[in-house]
């Protein structure tokens, strides 16, 4: 395959690849490293490229797999103490002032989520995929993407009730 | 849109049981600036879902090792014509050489047959001697 029929293939979903790499690493450097890094897996493959039948999908399972692939050998190092920190800094009065910011808000719940119901809940609410799409690309049951979705959905905004309750009284 | 119809598609979405297109629906609703007071935090919600979609990866595509595997392929084709520029280079030297020698033993053979001739000169020489010679001794006898 030549360099511009593959990037006509990949241009398209690039955007979702960051996106997701971004909710599941948080830092935009890194997930900037892992798109790169699932792009360029994917042109070292291109020759198998034909025979996926939806390589868009592929390509999310590999960001999916890296990502969580990262984020383990991140918790094996002591960088999960640093992690633990900054949910303790959410006590604090900055984040009050921050919070105000309702995206700021919302993307501080959505990273409180298990790393499953952030997937799903980014495939789905964002990038509007399927649920079997979703359900091939995360390599679960459709039912239990719907379960994980149902589930992500409601903490969501349970907790941005919570918050709201909270400002009014 | 009728907000019963909005409030029922809510409670599916919560259930995820909405389908791409009813989404679509909330998602327009929430976007505009009125919304039940109810129903309130899902305007900060779709309203991040939209936010987030538009986030964009910048950096340029990277695709260099496809180049670098060429490169490699036509430096192992450079060595391999290099390789048999000088096998080749090697049998013409080889060559050269041996026409060096024919020569040279050419050239010897003509200098070795030049002074036998010379020899046989002087040997004509010694032929006459030798029949005037007789002629004398004949006569004595």
């Amino acid at each position: 395959m030549r360099q511009a029929e593959f990037l006509d293939i990949v241009l398209p979903f690039k955007d979702k690849v960051f996106r997701l790499a971004k909710r599941l690493l948080v830092s935009h450097e890194e997930a900037e490293d892992a798109t790169q890094e699932v792009l360029m897996k994917l042109w070292s493959k291109n020759d198998q490229m034909q025979q996926y039948k939806n390589v868009e999908a592929f390509a999310m399972t590999m960001t999916k797999n890296y990502c969580l692939d990262k984020l383990k050998s991140k918790q094996a190092s002591n960088l999960k103490l640093v992690h633990s920190n900054y949910e303790d800094s959410k006590v604090s009065l900055q984040r009050q002032i921050e919070l105000e910011d309702s995206i700021d808000w919302m993307h501080k719940i959505i990273e409180t989520l298990p790393e499953q119901q952030k997937m799903v809940i980014q495939l789905r609410d964002i990038e509007q995929y399927d649920y079997d799409e979703i359900a091939e690309m995360l390599d679960m049951k459709p039912t239990a993407v719907r379960v994980a979705l149902s589930r992500a959905r409601k903490e969501v905004r349970q907790q941005l009730l919570n918050k709201h309750n909270y400002g009014v009284s | 849109m009728e907000l019963a119809k909005i409030e029922t598609l809510v409670e599916k979405y919560l259930e995820a049981e909405t389908t791409l297109a009813e989404e679509q629906q909330l998602q327009a609703y929430f976007a505009q600036d009125e919304v039940a007071p109810h129903l309130q935090e899902y305007q900060v919600l779709f309203g991040y879902f939209a936010k987030a979609k538009e986030e964009r990866y910048t950096k340029p595509v990277p695709l260099k090792p496809k180049k670098r595997n060429y490169l490699k392929w036509a430096s192992v084709a450079a060595v391999a014509v290099l390789m048999f520029g000088a096998y080749l280079g090697n049998d013409y030297r080889e060559q050269k050489i041996a026409e060096q020698a024919y020569q040279d033993t050419q050239e010897a053979l003509q200098l070795l047959a030049f002074n036998y001739s010379k020899g046989t000169e002087k040997i004509a020489y010694l032929n006459e001697f030798e029949k005037t010679k007789n002629k004398i001794f004949k006569n004595e006898q």
